[in-house]
């Protein structure tokens, strides 16, 4: 998918893309040359379609997770189906009690998963301590919107 | 005048979608995850009711009987049953960030089908719009299988067989995500509807190159209680169905009451009964099996 300005015949940049609710994905795209703005809007199939692809639209924000399009998107799943193993972690990494709190509210189906994503975020980032602050900040920067 | 556009290819910049980056990594995962299997065997046919999954679930048992380490991937994912057919327990599957470790089932066969992943009465069901969900549910379907093989840790094997549910279609899809399986089981039963529909995924495989096909009738004669062999079907088919498509013929299976009943309680006949002359005929095709992963094709 590529979006031109005509009036620059020039391919626009993807500058933001957000889930803004409703199933709708929004990717603002920007021409370079012009400064012209605009923004692609998909219905909640068209953004279906593409998740259902096991892609994300402008490129991922976390690396791919074993059978993350299984668990994100199987209805009817065990609960109790994945049992995460933990490896041995070179920088420890401690969890708050609102974090681990927060954290057990997670589908078991998909905790692991989400446990890790934010463990790698704060490990990347040289954070100690994962709180419920640092939760919130990792859903914003990395799109985990519904995690 | 009629303005003329450039084509997607005439533009000289990279998408800025990354879909295409990403499918490529999704690419090359499956290819590194499938390095560790010496042979890919897909048990297709394009016709249901055929008996693939039991024969996958007899012959990964022989295999596993033998020695080799073997995996057994359930591709079915809205009818599984390779999971109870081969004993896989439903108990949670390991996890971390370099894969999902399958279940272990009878003889050590790893296993993963969509069975040990849903709750017991649970559909296959995804979420998102229900509205024209048709446009979707095959993309996710082949997502899921496509983590099937790539995102499991199936480790080093010597077998990796894969179960397909009907329709030819399925055979394209694997064939989408793996060009060319080392071996391709046909199963076609000594029926005139079976050589005409199996013929179609035998046209289907021949045109997209795949190396090595075999057909192998299943169900070709009834065996009773006393060891008595009944004719079934319409004998000759299969032979016609070989000559018409110039496959060659790997086995005949007789069906036997003992074959279904065993394989649905978890104990494949080959190890319980291998005496009898299904387990005999499944045997010796594991034999060609084993011949054939040996030999260039």
């Amino acid at each position: 998918m590529k979006f031109l300005c005509l009036r620059c015949d020039a391919v626009m940049s993807l500058a933001e893309r957000q889930l803004p609710g409703d199933g709708t994905l929004a990717a603002v795209f920007t021409c370079e040359a012009c400064g012209h703005e605009i923004a692609m809007l998909t219905n909640p199939m068209e953004t279906q379609l593409v998740s259902s692809l096991g892609v994300k639209i402008g490129g991922r924000t976390v690396p791919p997770q074993p059978m993350e399009l299984t668990r994100s998107g199987l209805d009817g799943a065990r609960e109790d189906v994945f049992e995460t193993v933990d490896r041995v972690d070179p920088v420890r990494l401690e969890w708050d009690a609102q974090a681990v709190e927060r954290l057990a509210r997670v589908p078991s189906f998909v905790r692991g998963m989400v446990k890790r994503i934010y463990a790698d975020y704060a490990r990347e980032r040289g954070i100690g301590v994962i709180t419920v602050a640092v939760m919130d900040r990792a859903r914003s920067e990395l799109g985990l919107e519904g995690m | 005048m009629m303005r003329r556009f450039r084509t997607y290819h005439e533009l000289p910049h990279e998408t800025e979608s990354g879909i295409l980056e990403q499918v490529l990594v999704q690419r090359a995962r499956l290819e590194r995850r499938l390095e560790g299997v010496r042979t890919v065997a897909a048990v297709v046919s394009g016709k249901g009711g055929v008996g693939k999954s039991a024969l996958t679930a007899n012959l990964a048992a022989a295999l596993a009987l033998r020695g080799a380490r073997v995996g057994a991937l359930d591709a079915d994912l809205n009818g599984p049953s390779l999971g109870r057919m081969l004993a896989a327990a439903r108990t949670p599957l390991a996890e971390d960030e370099y894969g999902v470790r399958p279940a272990t089932g009878a003889f050590g066969v790893r296993v993963m089908s969509m069975d040990l992943i849903l709750a017991a009465d649970a559909p296959l069901r995804w979420k998102g719009p229900t509205a024209d969900s048709f446009i979707w549910r095959g993309s996710a379907e082949t997502g899921a299988l496509r983590e099937f093989l790539s995102d499991v840790a199936w480790g080093n094997l010597e077998w990796l067989l894969i179960d397909l549910p009907p329709g030819t279609d399925r055979i394209e899809r694997l064939l989408d995500l793996i060009p060319r399986p080392d071996i391709v089981l046909l199963i076609a039963t000594p029926s005139e509807i079976a050589r005409f529909v199996v013929g179609k995924s035998a046209r289907l495989l021949r045109e997209s190159g795949v190396p090595r096909v075999a057909i192998v009738a299943n169900m070709t004669a009834y065996v009773d209680d006393l060891g008595v062999t009944h004719q079934l079907f319409s004998a000759g088919s299969v032979d016609l169905l070989a000559e018409e498509t110039g496959l060659p013929v790997w086995g005949r299976i007789p069906f036997e009451p003992a074959l279904a009943t065993l394989t649905d309680a978890g104990k494949p006949i080959v190890s319980v009964h291998p005496e009898t002359l299904a387990s005999r005929a499944i045997s010796a095709l594991a034999d060609r099996l084993e011949h054939a992963a040996t030999e260039s094709p």
